[in-house]
């Protein structure tokens, strides 16, 4: 009984939390919307008794899902939100790996205060973060005065309002998320694996290839998980620093909220989003399980 | 049938495969090893033996390519070493931790030299296969290490180092992540396996049993010098020092000075004790000081006082029971002790001696060493 209880507390929270909200998202999808409050049709209303829940159920429909398929925009802003978030995390692992190698082949004494400067950045809020980006980005920002000052470059840079800004905010926002599994996979690795590796005729870089990339393999998709995951939906950063021009599933999603105030339909596109993360959120605890596996 | 000795190390017109010419090694302030000259022959198994921090896993280190060296030069097969990568060297370790990589099968692990050197593919399988065989593993060569025990993990490590047919293989303590039992099993395979090969093996280990149970000569260690560099006998019975007597096996060392006496002397150890008579070839001043090392199981106990040159009265007062053999801790008039060492011929219950008996040991003038101050 006491064992029921403790491993009911978990999963009574994922229930309220995760299970009974997405539910109620569920059921706005398949509404219709309507010039009422809350903006769609029908309600539950349980006065009427098992009729009133008939109808109810009845007049629930796929309408909406209908809807994004024959609409192009959704499918672009699918793709183009699955295209910046694969583009992203690549970036993401090019910057973040060489850094994580770095910090684990650092003295030992030095790797709390590098941890720490990683995970600093935390510590102010995300949207000033992303704001003092625009600053820097900006035609009239610090990078484009920078540049113009030491004569680089003779007309401003425009990047904000690009998808380089914000592949820039992105790869900036998730590094840390990036850093952090594949340094605890680095930290883990035996220097002696890599002297047995060039005892027995590789070179350093041939060494890297076989034995350090390899064994950081765990920690590589972990962090790409972990960037990819919540950068396919991000809202945030494209809205600020992308500009009317990029087009993300968040945003779209955002718009069709709150200037449409057409629940159904953002619902809908919530839906899809969820079923599209599914994949790799599976994928990623697979993953997490096998390593654990592995170790024990 | 007479077989022929194999000492090298004896004949001045063969060339050492391994020649350390006056090599010395500092990290900082710290100096690991100090103007070391050493000659290591083909097909020996070497073994460099010390307490840790006396410089043999930096010795080792310096052959194998992962040091560098402060001043002096290392020779292999006559060639100078020093300026060549670890990848470059035809010298293999076997790592104290094996090293195995854990993403790889056992035959990955131990093709993964063979593929470094672009050999063919066949070529390849044939030497791991020849390599699982040798070391008994060919049932296991789908498995990854994580999979196996820790003594097959250890041939793995020894099938992997020898794959490449190394000229020289190092091993850093190769054993002594075993028990003892699988120890000692895997001591004689070693053996075995070095005299199949025909490798020069060099072994770096702090288990005195196991040099001398493996090595054909041994280099025993101290604060980066040689102390003594010799066969597993010469080691034990001639020890050329207190420190090697000391750390090779059980010893008895008695403090004195020594009077020339006939072809030997007469040791003047401790006050009301008769002077120990020794034979020597080192010739000493008389009343120069002087150390007599003697082993346990060369000391006999006796409840008749024995004919013998050397013989003392004592009490026991401690008794090791080891089941093949006993040690004898026995307090002589005047408070210093000597170990005497029998073999337990006969059952417990027959045992003469006991606890606070009155005892004679006894040895003969030949049995211990007389060492210089």
């Amino acid at each position: 009984m006491r064992r029921f209880v403790l491993i009911a507390v978990p999963y009574l929270w994922l229930l309220a939390l995760f299970l009974v909200p997405f539910l109620i998202v569920l059921k706005i999808s398949l509404s219709d919307v309507a010039l009422a409050r809350p903006p769609y049709m029908p309600q539950l209303d349980l006065t009427q008794g098992l009729d009133g829940l008939l109808t109810f159920f009845s007049d629930l429909d796929f309408e909406n899902f209908v809807f994004l398929s024959t609409d192009s925009l959704y499918w672009q802003a699918y793709l183009s939100s699955l295209q910046i978030a694969v583009v992203s995390t690549l970036l993401t692992l090019c910057v973040g790996y060489p850094i994580a190698y770095g910090m684990a082949r650092a003295p030992r004494e030095w790797r709390p205060t590098l941890l720490m400067l990683v995970i600093l950045p935390f510590w102010t809020s995300f949207l000033i973060r992303v704001y003092s980006w625009m600053g820097i980005l900006s035609t009239e920002g610090v990078l484009n005065q920078v540049l113009l000052f030491l004569g680089v470059i003779d007309t401003p840079l425009q990047i904000m309002n690009t998808k380089t800004a914000v592949y820039i905010g992105i790869v900036y926002t998730y590094l840390p998320f990036m850093i952090l599994p594949i340094y605890s996979a680095l930290e883990k690795l035996d220097e002696s694996l890599l002297e047995a590796a060039e005892d027995l005729g590789c070179s350093r870089m041939e060494a890297f290839w076989l034995i350090t990339w390899p064994l950081s393999r765990n920690g590589i998709i972990a962090g790409c998980f972990l960037v990819f995951i919540p950068a396919i939906g991000e809202f945030v950063i494209p809205s600020l620093l992308g500009g009317s021009d990029t087009l993300m599933i968040g945003k779209v999603l955002w718009e069709e909220f709150f200037s449409n105030r057409d629940w159904p339909v953002a619902s809908a596109v919530a839906v899809i989003l969820l079923l599209i993360l599914i994949i790799p959120i599976v994928l990623f605890q697979r993953n997490e399980q096998k390593q654990r596996e592995a170790e024990g | 049938m007479a077989q022929t000795v194999f000492a090298p190390w004896t004949d001045p017109d063969q060339k050492p495969i391994i020649e350390f010419r006056n090599v010395t090694k500092t990290f900082g302030e710290f100096t690991a090893i100090h103007d070391l000259s050493l000659n290591i022959y083909e097909r020996e198994f070497f073994a460099l033996l010390g307490p840790s921090g006396c410089g043999k896993t930096t010795m080792m280190r310096m052959l194998a390519g992962f040091e560098t060296i402060s001043s002096g030069h290392i020779f292999l097969s006559g060639q100078d070493i020093g300026a060549i990568p670890p990848n470059k060297r035809p010298v293999n370790m076997m790592f104290q931790s094996y090293a195995l990589f854990p993403h790889l099968s056992v035959w990955e692990n131990i093709a993964f030299g063979l593929k470094r050197e672009s050999r063919d593919r066949d070529q390849i399988a044939a030497r791991v296969e020849e390599m699982l065989r040798l070391t008994r593993l060919t049932k296991f060569a789908k498995r990854k290490p994580h999979q196996i025990s820790g003594g097959q993990r250890q041939r793995v490590a020894l099938a992997r180092s020898l794959a490449k047919a190394p000229k020289l293989l190092l091993l850093d303590e190769p054993l002594g992540a075993l028990d003892r039992k699988l120890r000692e099993e895997t001591q004689f395979e070693l053996m075995d396996i070095q005299e199949k090969t025909g490798t020069t093996f060099v072994i770096v280990t702090h288990d005195q049993e196991e040099a001398m149970t493996v090595a054909s000569r041994i280099a025993v260690m101290d604060e980066g010098h040689l102390v003594q560099v010799a066969t597993p006998a010469e080691i034990y019975e001639a020890p050329n020092s207190v420190y090697v007597a000391d750390f090779i096996g059980d010893v008895n060392i008695l403090q004195g000075r020594a009077t020339p006496q006939g072809d030997g002397v007469s040791i003047d150890w401790a006050e009301g004790q008769p002077p120990i008579r020794a034979a020597t070839d080192t010739t000493f001043s008389p009343g120069q000081a002087c150390h007599f090392a003697v082993r346990p199981e060369k000391v006999t106990i006796d409840v008749e006082r024995p004919d013998r040159p050397n013989t003392f009265r004592g009490k026991v007062i401690d008794i090791a029971y080891l089941g093949n053999i006993s040690t004898y801790h026995v307090e002589l008039a005047g408070g210093h002790r000597m170990k005497a060492q029998m073999v337990n011929a006969r059952r417990l219950a027959n045992r003469q001696i006991t606890w606070e008996d009155e005892v004679w040991v006894g040895f003969t003038d030949t049995a211990g060493v007389v060492l210089e101050e």
